[in-house]
């Protein structure tokens, strides 16, 4: 059995969520590494690492009547914990323009064709109901360098959609 | 000549403010040599601050001249460093041989002046711009005892680059 564990967290959000779940945890001796929450589409995500010599079945039962209370799904699942070794990404690609079906299949192919390997994806709807706009930006590395990108990216996406490829020039001082 | 150990955070002696340096003598040279060495020796190189190796003077120094298409003011041993001006602002990622593996954002000036002494004892008077000047606000930071980590910005912030309206 891992030690650690991959908690993901779904529901409508409400204020006191993290507070209450990582409190359990907390006081049933498990510990937090890394997590993302996000909100999307007002939704509340998160994924949180939880190192722990529980099982999946004790640790479920623990945080349960929380969850439900809650309104939340949840998921646990071993993991393996990769710490200190965090890559540093090199490029940034953010794609925006009116919301058009099939952007981020196309660009993600294009960019996974490219090599470009994603480390952190964000996106987002903007605008209105009517004309929403859609907005991604994602971070990695180009391994075939940033013009084989551009040009892959630029190929797959419709007049009207902006892409941009900078780098990321990360200073270590 | 010998290569540092670098103070690594959560060594609070990192958040303690530097004092000026008050007389430039063979051991404060000798102790930027090895200032010089440990920089070049580590994972990016392109500067250091004395208080990372625990010597808590008010000595920099940034060279960030072997990176390609960077303008640079080549070596720079900032002695008592102060900055005079800063112009524009842009977020940029950074990282610090003083809290290993992490990486983040963080708002710095774009072009700064700024004057120090150098090894001679002599007033010198720079303009900064870039990547170069990024360099410099990071490693003055920590004569202030300030991380990049007081600065992060969230990686939403920013999305886009600010257009500049006439």
């Amino acid at each position: 059995m891992s030690e650690w564990k991959m908690l993901t967290l779904v529901g409508k959000d409400k204020p006191g969520i993290v507070a209450k779940i990582t409190t359990i945890l907390y006081d049933a001796g498990a510990q937090m590494g890394e997590a993302s929450m996000m909100r999307l589409g007002g939704n509340f995500t998160i994924m949180l690492m939880v190192k722990s010599d529980q099982t999946i079945e004790q640790l479920s039962d623990l945080i349960k009547p929380v969850v439900e209370q809650l309104s939340l799904t949840f998921h646990f699942q071993e993991i393996e914990a990769d710490l200190f070794h965090h890559e540093i990404p090199d490029t940034c690609v953010t794609v925006y323009g009116a919301d058009r079906p099939g952007i981020v299949a196309k660009v993600t192919t294009a960019l996974a064709d490219a090599g470009f390997n994603i480390m952190d994806l964000d996106s987002d709807m903007a605008g209105t109901e009517e004309d929403s706009i859609y907005i991604m930006q994602i971070e990695g590395n180009a391994t075939q360098g940033q013009d084989v990108i551009e040009q892959a990216v630029k190929a797959v996406v419709n007049d009207g959609i902006h892409v941009e490829i900078s780098s990321i020039d990360t200073l270590i001082g | 000549m010998a290569i540092l150990d670098i103070l690594k955070y959560p060594d609070e002696r990192l958040k303690q403010e530097s004092v000026e340096v008050e007389k430039i003598d063979d051991d404060l040279k000798a102790f930027i040599a090895d200032l010089e060495e440990t920089m070049r020796a580590g994972p990016g190189g392109v500067g250091i601050a004395s208080p990372q190796v625990g010597r808590f003077i008010r000595v920099v120094i940034v060279d960030v001249s072997a990176k390609p298409k960077t303008k640079n003011n080549g070596c720079m041993i900032l002695i008592n460093p102060e900055i005079n001006t800063w112009e524009g602002m842009k977020k940029g990622r950074e990282g610090c041989m003083s809290v290993p593996d992490y990486t983040g954002n963080v708002i710095r000036a774009e072009k700064i002046t700024m004057t120090a002494l150098n090894l001679a004892g002599e007033t010198v008077d720079y303009t900064c711009e870039g990547y170069e000047a990024r360099a410099v606000q990071h490693e003055m930071d920590h004569l202030d005892g300030k991380l990049f980590l007081d600065r992060l910005v969230s990686r939403r912030t920013d999305l886009f680059r600010r257009k500049v309206y006439k």
